[in-house]
């Protein structure tokens, strides 16, 4: 196996899950631990091939609670370490979660959604949002959760889930879809910048010269627990104060503005630009960040066009965060998708109809 | 350590485990984990342990080993012990681990978590306390709870037709082929206790040797939750519990398979 490290600037032709693994790797990440489920399989069959000769650890789990469970053990060893799965994965991982959340923990869980409820299908899908920007697990927490749209974001968002998760100590997951996992386009492979690495004083690695050290989510002891709820919910605010990133695509004179993230965000850029040809005045804000919730471009931005267009693959969840973010209720229409890709002719013709227009 | 113009207290014979934090014990009168602790903390100490250890705490009353092992630990989900322990070791190969774990914990929602670890041939160590009950949430049925025992949750005592049978963990993970060393010990008599010691001594040189994973299932008292004095508790431990599971080595690797 060649090494598999990107060299710097260089242009790579590949899928979005593999760029995925390189900027883990690049990351310094060496410990993975896994799962199979479609559509997310290329990234364990990446690292099993790559991770030993780096130095590192791939190991195929006997199920995703235990995986969940590898990852807090590597992490409290102050080590990056990384999972990926799809929705029914996830969902055993939450028990886990919300332990790592409450123990400070952090570590970058991947999610190449697909189709549910339950076993749902594997066709692409954003119904785990609710899943992964409100807390997934039990006892109140939050996941830092970033939405690339491109093969690119895919590279550079694994690398800033690593440094936003060791930075604020919590987990961060990547929620991707069956699209941007299995599309297939040129990306730059940036260098990663080591001094962007949090240093992790609070790492178990036994007590030689010091106080023995804990890694817990218990606290019994008079107010403790509430105390640190306080504290956790302190972390989760200056997150939203300091870490939002949304992008703003063609929103200068915008009076149809679309707010959508990943695959549908990507497919809104072709139909927007057809809009644009036609004399419409269409724009987006893309959510990158879906925890923190851009909320605050979303009101500026409302109070700006005629109509926020909301397009899910869903059938309305990220709609719910908007309608938080502002009082002009009356300007949001939504455009939903459940499991299925929205094509650019479909939110070319909501464009139109809101527009007034026939096409 | 002799004060001066005193003789014949030159030589300690007997002291604290230097891996046993001086806390007043918590644990309930009659209770085992008090004993179990100290046998840790004495083998940890033998092999100039702690300061590479970190151990993984469970959920039950078996959580508080952190309160007493003067080592780092790292507090697991109910169960995910030795998944936990898994992560950590694969990060840390050089580094010392162990799991403390009760019956509920391992042999029920841990089941899975256990097996797998075994049968990887995990090199990491797993002492298994087994009381046959719930401890921290009252004394509920438990995996390991003898037949016609009454608990909270079997009030007419725990009957095969509907509720199992008690599991034999230590025979059960001894069958694996990924396991190095598997014991049932018991802690009820000073005799018993050394045992036991020599036991703990076997696992921990299984996993600094490198041969494998390791497991000591301990025959454990929950006088409180039996409903029973302490002294009862122990002629329980060596009457019915001994009889069900008999303590023994169900397991010993000689050579190395991974080396």
């Amino acid at each position: 196996m060649s090494a598999p490290a990107a060299s710097p600037a260089k242009r790579i032709l590949t899928k979005g899950n593999e760029a995925i693994c390189l900027g883990a790797v690049a990351a310094g990440c060496r410990h993975y631990y896994g799962y199979p489920i479609t559509p997310q399989n290329d990234i364990p069959e990446y690292m099993a091939a790559h991770l030993p000769a780096l130095g590192g650890t791939f190991l195929q789990a006997e199920s995703e609670v235990a995986t969940i469970n590898m990852m807090l053990g590597t992490s409290a060893s102050g080590k990056r370490v990384m999972t990926s799965s799809s929705g029914p994965g996830i969902s055993l991982m939450q028990e886990g979660l919300s332990y790592m959340a409450g123990s400070e923990l952090p570590a970058v869980i991947v999610n190449i959604s697909r189709s549910g409820p339950g076993l749902g299908g594997i066709a692409p899908s954003q119904g785990d949002y609710f899943q992964a920007v409100k807390g997934g697990g039990h006892g109140g927490y939050r996941l830092i959760v970033l939405a690339p749209h491109s093969v690119q974001e895919m590279y550079t968002l694994t690398m800033l889930a690593f440094d936003l998760a060791d930075k604020y100590r919590t987990p961060a997951l990547i929620l991707g879809d069956a699209i941007v996992g299995q599309m297939k386009e040129p990306f730059v492979a940036s260098p990663y910048d080591p001094a962007s690495t949090a240093e992790k004083p609070w790492a178990l690695t036994g007590c030689a010269g010091r106080e023995r050290r804990n890694v817990k989510s218990l606290h019994l002891k008079d107010n403790a627990i509430e105390v640190h709820n306080w504290k956790l919910h302190e972390k989760y605010e200056r997150i939203r104060k300091e870490e939002a990133r949304a992008e703003s695509y063609m929103l200068d004179g915008a009076t149809i503005a679309i707010v959508a993230f990943g695959t549908a965000a990507r497919v809104s850029k072709t139909a927007i630009q057809w809009a644009r040809k036609e004399g419409i005045a269409a724009g987006m804000l893309r959510p990158i960040t879906l925890f923190p919730f851009p909320g605050r471009e979303v009101f500026e931005l409302a109070r700006t066009v005629d109509v926020l267009l909301v397009i899910e693959m869903n059938t309305g969840q990220m709609v719910e965060d908007v309608r938080q973010c502002t009082p002009l209720h009356d300007r949001i229409a939504f455009l939903g998708k459940p499991c299925a890709m929205p094509t650019p002719e479909e939110i070319l013709e909501r464009i139109r109809l809101l527009a007034g227009r026939k096409g | 350590m002799s004060a001066p113009g005193k003789v014949g207290f030159s030589k300690a014979v007997y002291t604290r485990p230097r891996s046993l934090v001086d806390v007043k014990s918590h644990f309930c009168p009659g209770c085992h984990h008090g004993t179990i602790h100290k046998i840790v903390a004495e083998c940890i100490d033998r092999y100039g342990l702690r300061e590479k250890t970190i151990g993984v705490a469970c959920v039950g009353c078996s959580v508080f080993l952190y309160d007493y092992i003067d080592v780092d630990v790292v507090e697991s989900p109910h169960g995910r012990a030795p998944a936990v322990a898994t992560g950590v070791k694969r990060a840390q190969p050089d580094k010392f681990v162990f799991t403390y774990q009760g019956d509920g914990d391992l042999a029920a929602i841990g089941t899975s978590e256990i097996i797998h670890a075994a049968n990887r041939g995990e090199n990491l160590s797993v002492i298994f306390v087994n009381n046959t009950t719930y401890g921290m949430t009252g004394g509920q049925m438990a995996p390991t709870t003898m037949l016609g025992q009454k608990t909270s949750t079997t009030p007419y005592g725990r009957d095969f037709r509907g509720d199992g049978y008690p599991i034999r963990m230590a025979e059960l993970l001894a069958g694996l082929e990924g396991t190095a060393y598997s014991a049932r010990v018991a802690v009820s008599t000073p005799a018993q206790i050394r045992k036991a010691k020599e036991s703990v001594r076997k696992a921990f040189e299984m996993q600094i040797g490198g041969m494998g994973f390791s497991i000591v299932e301990f025959l454990s008292t929950c006088p409180t939750n039996w409903g029973m004095k302490p002294l009862d508790a122990q002629k329980r431990v060596l009457g019915e519990m001994s009889e069900y599971f008999p303590p023994g080595v169900f397991k010993e690797r000689k050579q190395a398979d991974f080396a």
